[in-house]
């Protein structure tokens, strides 16, 4: 019985919690129930949530990917580049970045398979370089239409309406102008990653890789090249993070996208805890991120001072890895 | 003073219900080396790490020097005079430091040590231990940048500096050159000289040609021989180790018809004699040899993970040089590798995904698992070999170790193989699953040629239709299954014929 009883809370307890959550800020708060304020709970998580997913390939091929919240930075920095410099159109903006965050990827993996590099090691440096990177172009200023450039002519550029529309477009959704382009964005690449990592054979045997990498390469798993694939998804994913973030914003401002690496982390990390699965899953990625929004969004309703949100998410993180790495390795007996 | 050093009275042990020891004795004399033999599972490993503290006994007592001897842990036995160098060399040294510090590492833990590391004393002292123990390396070198002999000498060394009484070296020769080996022979006469009892672990036969004083032989958990009268009778511990039960497995010989797998002057290490192998489609042959023969490195060679020095592969008249696994699993060769802990279970996996994970796009529609079709020929076999669970979607760890191995076999007999490779695909397991895994690969062995890598006699009676002998890297005897002569295999598996001179002299 007592078995069972830890079995259903290992399994259930989050998304218990969770509910237990919403179902308490909706009393408590007045106006968290409703549309608007889950449209907000969802704009706030989207990009991060998005990151997240990126990362989570990484940590199931065993890996960890560091750089992710600088490859959104230099998304960001390279589209409006791209855009209010040198006048590209939307498309070529877009793809820029992509581009730039796949070989970002491709980087790192080379780095992990070729050169043995930790993965830690080789990402945090990757990030290093490009926080760097990105602000060399324009001498560390943000950027701007009618901003000034070293050469005395005036960036006459701007971001395109159809680049713009990625970030704040809002499906008319029960309400008018409700559900933002970004959350659409996120949940469809949440549904992707979810597919691609629990019901294709590349996503199987990048789960066998993260469990036992020796055994997979025995049975003529090309590890090296799911590796590198992994980082990949990782980079573009990101990337995408930086393009919708540059959308909303509608400048390349040097100073946002701080907290996007600890954050979809931490949402990756929870997501170990949801439905018991004590390993990285799309799904649970994606319910992290909207936990640490929920949370978020009902403290802020009941006056919590901003101040104490990293606490909050600190908290959050750290009782859910209790959850998964202490109570599952309860249940099935001592081991891993 | 007593005149044995170390005296191990009826030691018991168990995990659970397997019974690891089962009453051994022996007795370690001062200034003479002791080799104890036994094969994977004997339950050598188990005794070292009760004599070292690892491990408490269950039953029995172990006298030293005189003296009740009952080690609370490691620190405990290292600190009463019994010091172990364990298999893998970097548990006894650390890399990062200077050869001086590893050398003074355990004085800088006593208690009485001050604060401050003396540079210049730590130097001098380290210099004497070093001489005294007759290593002639860099003090001020990086441990890492040295040699695997040099290492090996620095953990004994360091082993040395307590002043043992006793010293169980465990396959210390496993990863040494043939002349790196001779330092560490001539190390260790010099240890003999100084009255040192001497516990030396190995399989290698040109080793214990070379050192042993004495014999022990285990077996299933027992002493099952103890040569002590010189000359010493090296091919009766062969077979006191190996054993050779007459089995009740009757194997009908089947000579196999056409060649799939064949070898040609094929070299395995540089200078070994080169090798010439056919194996015939529904014939199982089965490589047996002791640690370090060869037969992994020609599972490696086979399996596309290692090149062969020279020499030509043939499958089926068309040349095999396979670059990767992936390259060997394309053309149809497929190997269940030994020590599946490490080299195949995938411990997050149920068993239909453990089962199915090297031929995973044939059960798939695009990239899409097809999870219907995974859990069908997952269920087919597994009631085909009997394996004991609920459901193909439980934990891969919640099966006995039998069944496990039946599972890591089944995943390679999903699809039809050209050539089949087993290694040690008995290790850790049952006699039940043993019987059961050795009558499928037989009942299947048509349309394939099935290559099994083995250590125990028994086994290969069990399941092959030829056994061949592999020695120093070349192939010394073939025997069909028929009447074997067990007096002339076990010769030709202790190397008598060819090694009379030993490899390091």
């Amino acid at each position: 019985m007592n078995d069972r009883l830890l079995d259903f809370a290992i399994r259930y307890g989050f998304l218990i919690l969770l509910v237990g959550l919403i179902v308490y800020f909706s009393l408590a708060a007045p106006g968290f129930f409703g549309p608007l304020s889950a449209a907000f709970v969802l704009q706030s998580v989207a990009i991060t949530g998005i990151l997240a997913l990126g990362v989570t390939c990484t940590l199931v091929v065993g890996g960890f990917d560091l750089s992710i919240g600088a490859v959104a930075t230099s998304a960001l920095m390279l589209s409006a580049y791209s855009m209010v410099i040198l006048e590209h159109p939307t498309l070529v903006a877009v793809f820029l970045c992509l581009g730039m965050g796949a070989l970002v990827g491709f980087i790192n993996g080379i780095l992990i398979v070729k050169f043995r590099v930790p993965d830690l090691l080789a990402t945090l440096g990757m990030m290093f370089l490009l926080i760097g990177l990105q602000r060399i172009p324009t001498q560390g200023n943000s950027i701007a239409t009618g901003m000034t450039l070293a050469d005395g002519s005036v960036a006459e550029g701007t971001f395109s309406a159809a680049f713009l529309w990625l970030g704040r477009h809002r499906f008319d959704v029960v309400i008018d102008r409700l559900l933002p382009m970004p959350v659409v964005i996120f949940v469809a690449i949440a549904v992707l990653i979810w597919l691609f990592l629990g019901f294709t054979r590349h996503g199987r045997l990048m789960y066998a890789i993260g469990s036992n990498e020796r055994a997979a390469a025995l049975v003529g798993t090309p590890v090296n090249r799911y590796k590198i694939a992994a980082y990949m998804i990782s980079g573009v994913t990101a990337s995408i993070g930086g393009i919708l973030l540059a959308a909303r914003l509608g400048r390349g401002d040097i100073a946002s996208g701080n907290n996007l690496l600890l954050d979809s982390v931490a949402a990756a990390l929870i997501g170990f805890a949801v439905l018991g699965a004590a390993r990285p899953n799309a799904f649970g990625t994606a319910i992290g991120a909207l936990f640490v929004g929920i949370l978020l969004q009902g403290m802020t309703m009941m006056n919590a001072p901003y101040y104490t949100q990293d606490f909050v998410k600190g908290a959050v993180l750290v009782a859910a890895l209790v959850f998964t790495f202490y109570l599952s390795s309860r249940r099935t007996g001592a081991g891993h | 003073m007593a005149d044995h050093a170390l005296k191990v009275n009826g030691l018991q042990k168990s995990f659970g219900k397997n019974y690891v020891l089962r009453g051994i004795d022996v007795t370690l004399e001062p200034g003479s080396v002791t080799v104890l033999m036994g094969a994977n599972g004997a339950g050598k490993s188990t005794l070292v790490k009760v004599i070292c503290g690892h491990h408490r006994a269950d039953g029995g007592t172990m006298m030293l020097a005189g003296a009740a001897f009952a080690p609370e842990d490691a620190a405990d036995a290292i600190q009463q005079g019994v010091v172990t160098v364990h298999q893998s060399i970097d548990d006894g040294v650390i890399p990062d430091l200077d050869v001086a510090n590893n050398l003074m590492l355990d004085r800088l833990v006593e208690r009485g040590h001050g604060l401050f590391v003396r540079e210049r004393h730590l130097r001098d002292e380290a210099a004497k231990v070093a001489s005294a123990m007759g290593i002639d390396v860099n003090l001020r070198a990086r441990v890492s940048d040295l040699s695997v002999a040099d290492r090996q000498m620095i953990a004994i060394a360091r082993a040395m500096a307590r002043a043992p009484k006793v010293l169980i070296l465990d396959e210390p020769t496993s990863s040494l050159s043939a002349t790196e080996a001779d330092r560490l022979f001539a190390l260790i006469d010099r240890l003999r000289e100084q009255g040192v009892a001497i516990l030396y672990i190995s399989h290698r036969m040109s080793d214990i040609r070379r050192i042993a004083d004495r014999i022990i032989v285990m077996r299933d958990g027992a002493i099952s021989g103890s040569f002590d009268s010189k000359p010493l009778d090296y091919e009766a511990a062969v077979t006191a180790m190996l054993g050779h039960r007459m089995t009740e497995v009757d194997v009908a010989v089947n000579s196999g018809t056409v060649p799939v797998l064949e070898l040609s002057n094929l070299t395995l290490f540089p200078n070994a004699t080169p090798i010439n192998l056919q194996a015939r489609d529904g014939e199982v042959v089965a490589l047996v040899g002791l640690l370090g023969s060869g037969k992994s490195r020609l599972a490696e060679i086979l399996f596309g993970r290692a090149r062969a020095v020279s020499g030509t592969m043939r499958i089926n008249g068309a040349d095999y040089a396979p670059s990767s696994v992936e390259d060997a699993v394309a053309r149809g060769v497929y190997m269940s590798p030994k020590d599946r802990g490490t080299n195949a279970v995938i411990p997050a996996f149920d068993i239909a995904d453990n089962m199915t994970l090297p031929f995973l796009k044939g059960l798939s529609v695009g990239s899409f698992l097809d999870a219907r079709r995974q859990k069908n020929r997952s269920q087919e076999m597994v009631s085909q070999l009997g394996i004991v669970c609920q459901t193909v979607g439980d934990g891969i760890g919640t099966l006995s170790g039998g069944n496990q191995q039946k599972v890591m076999i089944a995943r390679w007999l999903l699809e039809p193989a050209q050539v089949l490779l087993l290694d040690e695909p008995f290790q850790g397991v049952d006699i039940g699953a043993r019987r059961d895994i050795g009558r499928h690969i037989r009942a299947t062995a048509q349309g394939r040629a099935t290559l099994v890598f083995l250590a125990e006699i028994d086994e290969a009676l069990e399941i092959a239709d030829r056994i061949v002998v592999m020695n120093e890297g070349a192939i010394v005897g073939e025997h069909t299954n028929q009447n074997v002569d067990l007096a002339a295999l076990v010769a030709d598996i202790s190397g008598a014929k060819s090694t009379q001179t030993g490899t390091y002299s």
